[in-house]
């Protein structure tokens, strides 16, 4: 059992993630910024490791993902910044990124590494599930490394329960089907949605990410699920002033506000 | 049919479809209903006429007699430059639409480098009167000029890509992240053989009538179907797949990919995938693409617009890796003195894309016996600028 799924035996409501991509602003703050989310109050974390062709992300995350390669920032790099994580950061981590950077690097070694650094769970956007479960599923389980799948509004109920079923940590809900940074509209399609999935009953929690930038989003993806993932608006706040860094409690505050 | 896809979507070890889970339903359902639709009859007539009446095939072949004095072999060119729009692109533009209408898709999304696919796609939608917005890379648009003010007066929307190297395959980037937030009314229109399965597939049946017409053309003309080699250039591959197609079978048939080595393989401008890329994930498929030892992918160089692509359709990357055809590549001099060439001797200017393929001519020996076909993807009018500033008229 790894951190993520002792963090949902304890808590399943309410639960707060926050996104953000290596080696942005500042190449060397990955793990500073871990900490001061977690001492801020977040459950849990993604880190984004960056690719030139970020097809599911909107304009924020598409910038922030070039700058941290024009700084220097690469899987090898990533890797030795975490190297000190587990002594600053007790929440759980996970990475997320494109499926190429991670299959140039070798599966099987990223898998290695990350469960050696203290990561708990992946998300590929783009590792489909059929290659998934004949490449990787036993390299991922080998090292304890949860995979997180996406689910959005589109995708069939027979897919949603074989999801669930080869998942073993959370599974991701889409607020929408659109890329990241694409407000959630608070419609009743959202009501629908949420509850449609909710009656479902899935044997993993439910996180929605995309599109939640402030509370009211927040609470409303929690009002049907264990929680929420904001990415986006923590980059863009990140982005905004060179002293981030003491902002960042009050970002999360808000957030629960 | 050995060199073919599987059920999977695979050929050997390339192909798949590497795409997030929002395109999932819209790729699920083009894999369930392509080949339904595409197969039945009243489609195969209404695509067929088309091409006949609207495109105007099929494409000549056409014994090149003096081409072939100089190299010492019968040179027959396969002339989809004379298509309607300038190139094979509007075969599969036309397929792709036709499809899109039964599939109750209401706006057409596409990228393009050069602008061929582009046009081509604008001209389909005009023509059945479907909106239309095409993504073509900022620094395309300026290169490409005259292809962005013809899919305009088509009535299609250009929308520049302005992230990464903003080129084409920024291009593909935001046509896929417009499909991602538009799945249910909108059709992509991918141009070449690359993208998530079925696309390569797909694309390479529509262009497989190059390869059909060339076949019967040959034997009437010659007595024989088979060639002895078959030439086409390669930036994603889809006038090459065309070419290739009828042919993969019949391993007596010498097949030639030719890529665009820009300034020289070695220069670190160049688009030659099939040297300097590896095994990875680009754009929805596992295949060959340039990118750094960390996995990003790499802005490739020509100065065709149309091959500096960084990575190759998954067929061809099988093709390659299982030596069915052999890759090879062009610097930029090489395929501008063949379009000189070509013009001169046959009075046909190419498009420089098509130029790489006839500039191989002069790296191959030849028996005087053989016959050679090369596709003759585009002609050169976009190109006329290139052409004028690098000889000087």
């Amino acid at each position: 059992m790894n951190r993520l799924n002792k963090l949902f035996n304890t808590k399943n409501k309410n639960l707060l993630s926050v996104y953000f991509t290596a080696g942005y602003p500042d190449l060397n703050n990955t793990v500073a910024v871990a900490e001061a989310l977690e001492q801020a109050g977040a459950d849990f974390l993604e880190i984004g490791f960056p690719y030139s062709d970020p097809v599911a992300d909107g304009p924020t995350i598409q910038h922030s993902s070039q700058a941290a390669l024009e700084a220097g920032m690469t899987l090898n790099m990533l890797f030795e910044q975490l190297g000190e994580l587990r002594q600053r950061v007790t929440i759980p981590i996970i990475l997320m990124g494109y499926a190429n950077p991670m299959v140039q690097y070798g599966v099987e070694r990223f898998c290695q590494k990350a469960a050696e650094v203290g990561v708990d769970g992946v998300i590929v956007p783009d590792l489909p599930m059929y290659e998934y479960e004949m490449l990787y599923q036993d390299v991922f389980a080998k090292h304890g490394i949860s995979n997180i799948f996406l689910v959005t509004p589109q995708t069939s109920e027979e897919r949603i329960r074989k999801i669930d079923g080869l998942s073993n940590s959370f599974v991701y809900l889409l607020s929408s089907a659109s890329i990241t940074g694409t407000a959630l509209q608070l419609n009743d399609q959202v009501d629908t949605y949420f509850s449609r999935i909710k009656a479902m009953a899935l044997k993993n929690p439910t996180i929605v990410g995309f599109g939640i930038a402030d509370s009211l989003a927040f609470k409303k993806a929690c009002e049907y699920n264990n929680g929420a993932i904001v990415g986006s608006a923590f980059v863009k706040f990140l982005g905004s002033t060179p002293d981030y860094m003491n902002g960042i409690e009050d970002f999360v505050k808000q957030l629960r506000a | 049919m050995k060199y073919s896809v599987n059920e999977q979507g695979y050929y050997g070890d390339f192909g798949g479809a590497y795409i997030p889970e929002m395109l999932y339903p819209n790729i699920e359902e083009l894999r369930q209903q392509y080949e339904i639709i595409t197969n039945d009859p009243a489609y195969r007539v209404e695509f067929d006429a088309l091409l006949k009446d609207y495109v105007g095939r099929p494409s000549p072949l056409y014994l090149a007699k003096r081409l072939s004095a100089k190299y010492g072999a019968n040179i027959y060119l396969k002339r989809e430059d004379l298509n309607h729009t300038g190139s094979h692109k509007i075969n599969n533009a036309i397929g792709q639409i036709l499809l899109a209408e039964r599939l109750g898709k209401k706006r057409i999304i596409a990228e393009t480098g050069a602008g061929q696919h582009g046009v081509a796609t604008a001209t389909v939608c005009a023509l059945r009167g479907i909106e239309c917005v095409v993504y073509m890379g900022e620094i395309d648009m300026e290169r490409q000029a005259p292809n962005v003010a013809r899919m305009k007066m088509l009535g299609a929307t250009v929308v520049p890509a302005t992230s990464g190297s903003k080129t084409l395959k920024d291009a593909t980037n935001e046509a896929m992240r417009d499909w991602i937030n538009n799945p249910v009314d909108t059709h992509y229109i991918i141009g070449s053989v690359v993208g998530p399965y079925p696309y390569p597939e797909m694309v390479a049946r529509f262009q497989s009538i190059i390869s059909f017409e060339t076949k019967k053309q040959l034997l009437e003309q010659t007595g024989k179907e088979l060639p002895d080699y078959a030439l086409a250039c390669v930036g994603g591959g889809s006038n090459a797949m065309g070419m290739f197609y009828h042919f993969l079978d019949d391993e007596s048939v010498k097949l030639i990919a030719v890529e665009a080595a820009g300034l020289g393989v070695d220069s670190g401008h160049s688009a030659a995938t099939s040297v300097l890329g590896r095994e990875g994930v680009l754009h929805g498929s596992r295949t060959i693409l340039m990118q750094t030892d960390d996995g990003q992918v790499v802005e490739p160089y020509s100065i065709s617009a149309g091959l500096d692509y960084p990575g190759i359709g998954p067929q061809h990357a099988h093709l390659h890796k299982v030596k069915r055809a052999k890759y090879v590549s062009i610097t930029d001099d090489e395929a501008l003195n063949a379009g000189l060439l070509l013009s001169q001797l046959e009075g046909i200017i190419p498009a420089i894309e098509s130029a790489h393929a006839f500039a191989y001519l002069e790296k191959m020996t030849f028996k005087p016996t053989d016959n050679v076909v090369i596709c003759l993807s585009g002609r050169g009018d976009k190109d006329l600028d290139t052409y004028i500033k690098h000889f000087g008229y």
